[in-house]
């Protein structure tokens, strides 16, 4: 296991190495200089030359590719071209919103499509199994933001159940969760569809193999046996698939936070891209990739964890 | 049970083709014109003159709806084209040398790209480039380059262990003409297949873009687009908001049928499984 974990932990590193990488050159060669930009057309040279020193922009390109990276690793993501403040607070301020949101579709998700992936492939071929997979299908159709337009629509304008967008943050709880209900439902929509369809696969695959007719045999009732033998084994595809599913629900919030107006990181990052904000796009776009590469390490090390030929393999 | 899929390839199939009928129709003819501004009959609900209603500036929906098919299907057809284009011989090459620094490299680097979600690709491109539809075609593009390689990869390694793949390297073939001329038909299918689930993906995903302002840009029209217009009216003019989220709806559900149906009819082992 321990070689297994160090080969894994060099490849996650490396790979962090080259993400962040590509970012800061794909960046870097962005026309348009941020000094000049935030200074307008009739600056002065000389008082372009002071800003771009001050911002650090007149050091060769290497050296704040690396004073960048180590200032991440020791949590200090630069100052804000336009704000002036530092970066770390500006983003820390926006991932209890677009974090939470995300958690809370997860969960969501999850606690839709485990009952009904079990209830559809417990009676498959059913007109159950079919109403599920029907609903399924058509869940993976809908854009998950008109999805949230629609529940606006619905629960918001013509029930007022809750209002239509805007965060009251975190002092009152109660109010927060509230608040994100709404765009966590949209958000979960087609995750749940997606992984009811897993679930339901994995469990189909699962009741075919031999052990479960061993439980059977040995005289569980089928509820019993999908519940006792059948569901533990499922979970591994599904686990793998919730894993993935987290980059596409990060990716998400930031479009679901745009029709609720949530001060998240997607609004951060759209403000950013139109002031030509550079650093900040850089580092929310690495913290998306970053939190995307450890997810998926952390499954591949769950995975190991519970299936030992894995780790046998590699 | 032949009627099942072929009930699937038929609705999806109608579905499809409708909308990319009305996509090719709307290059010789539209209802009005998507351009022109009629302030006098801003924001009427569907009727016998505006079929679907009409937006804030008066401009016909049925009409925008017909453009925005246009835009919607170019950029996923393109995307999937370059997700295609790239990823296919990649995942020939890495198959063909498993094991390899190459398969290594190649497969390394598809995993650096799968940690970008087509929505962050585009977030950067457009920080570089200024949003617009070609920028969507990139991101989503470059987002479909890892999954045809991964699928093409895995379905060729399972064939490179198959007698007549044996045969031709026995007849002196090299490992390129052998992954093109045996594997590479062997895996159309598959291809084929999954090109219309990221077509399907793609559709969404610029929707998606277009919403946030990083997909086509005023004055083409774009379902997503249309979609982020309709947002502040939506209370008192709800039809902006629903004709344009049930064509997008209606596509891709038509698309996943179709790819349904045609996973069912091309695969004999699903037919045979199932009668």
């Amino acid at each position: 296991m321990l070689t297994y974990l160090l080969k894994r932990l060099t490849s996650l590193v490396i790979s962090l190495l080259v993400a962040s990488l590509v970012i800061f050159l794909v960046v870097e060669v962005a026309p348009g200089d941020p000094a000049s930009f935030m200074l307008g057309l009739n600056a002065q040279p000389d008082t372009v030359a002071a800003l771009r020193a001050e911002l650090g922009l007149d050091v060769p390109k290497f050296a704040r590719y690396f004073a960048w990276l180590s200032g991440m690793i020791s949590g200090d993501f630069g100052m804000s071209y336009t704000y002036r403040t530092p970066v770390a607070q500006m983003i820390a301020d926006r991932f209890w919103v677009s974090m939470p949101l995300a958690l809370m579709a997860l969960a969501l998700s999850t606690l839709i499509a485990f009952p009904a992936g079990l209830f559809a492939a417990a009676r498959r071929g059913s007109a159950g199994d079919m109403g599920v997979m029907g609903a399924t299908q058509l869940g993976v159709a809908i854009p998950n933001f008109w999805f949230a337009m629609m529940l606006v629509l619905v629960f918001a304008i013509n029930l007022r159940w809750f209002s239509a967008g805007g965060f009251p943050g975190w002092d009152d709880p109660l109010l927060a969760l509230k608040a994100l209900t709404l765009p966590a439902i949209a958000l979960a929509l087609p995750q749940a569809a997606i992984l009811t369809r897993v679930m339901r696969s994995a469990l189909l695959d699962i009741l075919g193999e031999d052990f479960m007719r061993t439980a059977r045999a040995k005289g569980l009732s089928a509820r019993q046996a999908i519940w006792r033998h059948g569901l533990r084994n499922a979970l591994i595809p599904v686990l793998t698939i919730i894993g993935l599913q987290f980059s596409f629900l990060l990716a998400g919030a930031i479009i679901i936070e745009q029709v609720f107006f949530l001060p998240g990181l997607g609004r951060l990052v759209f403000q950013a891209i139109t002031q030509r904000d550079l650093i900040v796009v850089e580092s929310v776009v690495m913290l998306l990739v970053f939190a995307v590469i450890v997810v998926n390490f952390a499954v591949d090390l769950a995975y190991a964890a519970v299936d030992p030929r894995l780790r046998a393999r590699t | 049970m032949t009627l099942w899929y072929s009930r699937n390839l038929l609705l999806g199939g109608t579905l499809s083709l409708f909308f990319a009928a009305l996509a090719l129709i709307s290059f010789v003819w539209t209802p009005f014109d998507v351009e022109s501004l009629n302030i006098a009959a801003k924001l009427k609900p569907p009727g016998a003159s505006y079929w679907l209603g009409t937006d804030h500036f008066g401009r016909d929906v049925f009409s925008m709806i017909m453009v925005g098919a246009r835009t919607s299907i170019a950029v996923a057809l393109v995307a999937v084209g370059i997700g295609m284009g790239v990823g296919v011989p990649l995942g020939l090459t890495a198959a063909a040398r498993k094991g390899g620094w190459l398969d290594e490299v190649i497969m390394r680097g598809n995993d650096l790209i799968f940690a970008f979600p087509s929505l962050v690709i585009a977030i950067l491109i457009t920080a570089i480039a200024g949003p617009g539809a070609i920028n969507a075609i990139i991101a989503i593009g470059i987002f479909n380059i890892p999954v045809f390689a991964r699928l093409t990869r895995g379905a060729a390694l399972s064939l490179w262990e198959r007698e007549f793949i044996l045969a031709a390297r026995v007849c002196g073939k090299s490992r390129t003409r052998i992954s093109v001329e045996h594997i590479l038909p062997n895996v159309t299918n598959l291809l084929i297949v999954q090109g219309t689930i990221q077509f399907s993906l793609g559709i969404l995903a610029e929707a998606g873009l277009s919403y946030v302002g990083l997909g086509a840009q005023p004055p083409t029209p774009s379902w997503g687009r249309m979609l982020a217009e309709a947002q502040t009216m939506v209370s008192f003019a709800p039809h902006l908001a629903l004709v344009p989220g049930l064509a997008i709806v209606l596509t891709v559900l038509g698309l996943n049928l179709m790819g349904d149906g045609l996973r069912d009819a091309l695969d004999p082992r699903i037919r045979v499984a199932r009668t």
